[in-house]
């Protein structure tokens, strides 16, 4: 079974969010998603400094199996990305919720907080996955 | 030196590379003595040197390229159920009346009046392709099936254009084959992905609601029917009513027409763009066998858009249109891949009509045999019947956790070349398998019997299964180390070991 952190919130598409005090969030993908993905061997991230909507595609992780996008969370500005997981993509699969976060974004639009799951949910849905 | 080592049976296993039969001093043509000036020698023997190329006699060439090619698998050596690549058989005829002097020993700078045979050859497939698909007219240069969507989707911008508005999105379902986002993207659209529904089938909820949110600044909507799932698309009159109300065009990537052709012609779906690869549905050889050919037909409205040059009759003769004005150009040196028209028509004219519909019709007769055959032995995502493949997973394995991977690699060990795997995207671990009509029910069963075979191991005796290949020259690869770090030369290889 999938690890879900109950400090996070997370997306359909299987990212992950959390939320910091002063509007701004750290965000990655899920213990799930990298499992389904498989080994990870190449990482794309966005620039520093780049707005996306939400749910626009703001990142590339391909595994040996497929290419598959990140989605933004949430409409937001770029603050900082993982160079790290860029460097070793091994590191989503080994540790997807702690040092391999993807990003740091500044949120643009607070009422889209509202469209995020909480832990509960979300393990609602992958258990309607398997 | 290395040596090529055999095993017992006489079968060479590794094949070792031309570099490491290297042996100093060695050659395969005997030069004569020369002597060079200083200047001579500074692109002569020393660049020679400098690049170490290999010091082989010419019976070690011979012999390592023989090998090499036996070494390969091809549709000639065996079944090739790729699903969505349509891996058919390559009619010798095709081949034999494409070598005919007329159509090889041929320029494509020769004056018209020489070549009257290609372009009525030409000529005829346009229309060939014209009637199969109730389009208005036919471009054959596009080189392969992507090239034909980007040549698709470069006409609809250049229509909107002309109406002045290039509109801005291009609305793409889940399923697609992954060069429909790609060719959007090219051609400068955002793409706006709609949702499958657990059919397998377009949302239209989904689409309903990128309609709503996009409107008139959708440009396109661009569907693969049937679907990479191997499904027809039940509601298509229903879409192209609801793309054609907002004013964008409807674009159907024809990779799977082999399902379909001559029993439904694509406009009457309310297509009205669509690509065809020759090398898949009409028979001419793909997969490094040949290049590919994607032709493109279109409706009345995008006629003037036609790329260049297109082939017309006058009177009792054949000329190019080489200059129009709202053409989108060239898009392809000469006229297209006229070695692959050739093989095309010969298909065509070698089936007929009635025999092409026979195509389709064999075609999806054997997916949804094997679909059949497989049903308890592999989760099936979506019900049946299927088109031209089948569609199934892994989940039945889950419990020994055995997946598609380890199942791809079981085949390679009975002789088999894989299905397709983790394709389409939108269902886990996808095992997509195309026989295609011109396999004979006894290949079919084989296959068959080989996939329930690795299904009954996969149960006893998973182990086993990830142990597979055992029978091939090379066994399990490392796939993750060779993405990581690929090793691509073999200079590479020696500064990696060194």
């Amino acid at each position: 079974m999938s690890e879900v952190r109950d400090e996070l919130k997370y997306t359909e598409e299987h990212e992950w969010v959390l939320l910091h005090a002063d509007d701004t969030a750290t965000i990655g993908i899920t213990d799930y998603a990298q499992s389904s993905l498989g080994d990870l061997v190449f990482v794309e991230l966005p620039e520093e400094g780049t707005t996306f909507d939400q749910n626009e595609e703001m990142a590339v992780v391909e595994s040996v199996k497929a290419a598959s996008e990140i989605y933004a969370p949430l409409s937001c500005e770029v603050l900082e990305v993982n160079k790290e997981v860029e460097e070793a993509p091994e590191l989503l699969n080994n540790h997807p919720y702690d040092d391999a976060w993807i990003a740091r974004i500044k949120i643009t639009d607070k009422k889209e907080l509202e469209d995020l799951m909480s832990a509960d949910d979300y393990k609602d849905m992958l258990e309607g996955l398997v | 030196m290395t040596v090529n080592k055999r095993n017992p049976q006489g079968l060479l296993l590794e094949e070792v590379l031309l570099y490491e039969q290297s042996h100093s001093g060695r050659m395969g043509v005997d030069f004569r003595a020369v002597s060079l000036s200083k200047d001579e020698q500074r692109t002569g023997l020393p660049l020679r040197e400098s690049i170490e190329l290999p010091e082989v006699s010419e019976p070690q060439v011979v012999r390592h390229f023989v090998r090499l090619s036996q070494k390969n698998y091809g549709i000639d050596s065996g079944f090739f159920p790729l699903g969505s690549c349509t891996m058919k058989h390559n009619p010798r005829l095709n081949e034999k009346l494409a070598r005919l002097s007329g159509f090889s020993q041929i320029h494509p700078l020769q004056p018209q009046s020489t070549v009257q045979g290609m372009l009525e050859l030409m000529f005829n497939l346009q229309n060939w392709l014209n009637e199969l698909s109730g389009l208005a007219q036919t471009t054959l240069c596009p080189a392969a099936g992507a090239h034909g969507e980007l040549t698709g989707i470069m006409m609809i911008r250049a229509a909107h254009e002309d109406k002045g508005n290039a509109r801005k999105v291009v609305l793409v379902p889940d399923s697609a084959h992954g060069t429909n986002p790609a060719t959007a993207a090219m051609n400068g659209y955002k793409i706006v992905e709609i949702k499958s529904d657990t059919n397998g089938l377009v949302d239209i909820q989904a689409l309903d609601a990128a309609i709503e949110k996009h409107g008139t600044d959708i440009a396109a909507f661009m569907l693969t029917n049937p679907s990479t799932c191997g499904l027809f698309e039940p509601n298509i009159l229903n879409i192209a009513e609801k793309i054609h109300k907002i004013g964008a065009y409807f674009y159907c990537d024809g990779a799977n027409f082999n399902a379909i052709v001559g029993k439904i012609k694509p406009a009457d779906l309310g297509i009205d763009v669509m690509q065809y690869n020759l090398h898949k549905t009409f028979s001419t050889p793909h997969g490094g066998g040949g290049p590919g050919s994607g032709p493109v037909s279109v409706c009345a409205e995008l006629t003037p858009y036609l790329p260049i040059p297109l082939v017309v009759k006058e009177g009792d003769n054949f000329k190019l249109i080489e200059e129009a004005p709202k053409s989108i150009g060239k898009i392809k040196g000469y006229h297209g891949q006229a070695g692959m028209f050739v093989r095309a028509y010969a298909y065509m004219l070698s089936h007929g009509k009635d025999g092409l519909k026979q195509v389709a019709e064999a075609a999806v007769l054997n997916a949804n045999y094997i679909m059949h055959s497989l049903k308890d032995d592999y989760f099936m995502p979506f019900n049946g019947p299927c088109m031209h493949e089948c569609l199934f997973t892994d989940k039945q394995q889950k419990e020994t956790g055995v997946t598609t991977l380890d199942i791809a690699k079981g085949l390679t060990d009975y002789g088999f070349h894989p299905m397709t795997t983790y394709f389409p995207l939108i269902v886990g671990g996808a095992m997509l398998i195309e026989p295609t009509e011109t396999e004979p029910k006894e290949a079919i069963d084989e296959f068959i019997l080989t996939m329930k075979e690795l299904a009954n191991i996969a149960q006893q005796n998973p182990e086993a299964i990830k142990q597979m290949p055992q029978h091939t020259p090379r066994k399990r690869l490392d796939e993750v180390t060779a993405a990581r770090n690929p090793i691509l030369t073999y200079q590479m290889s020696r500064q990696t070991q060194a």
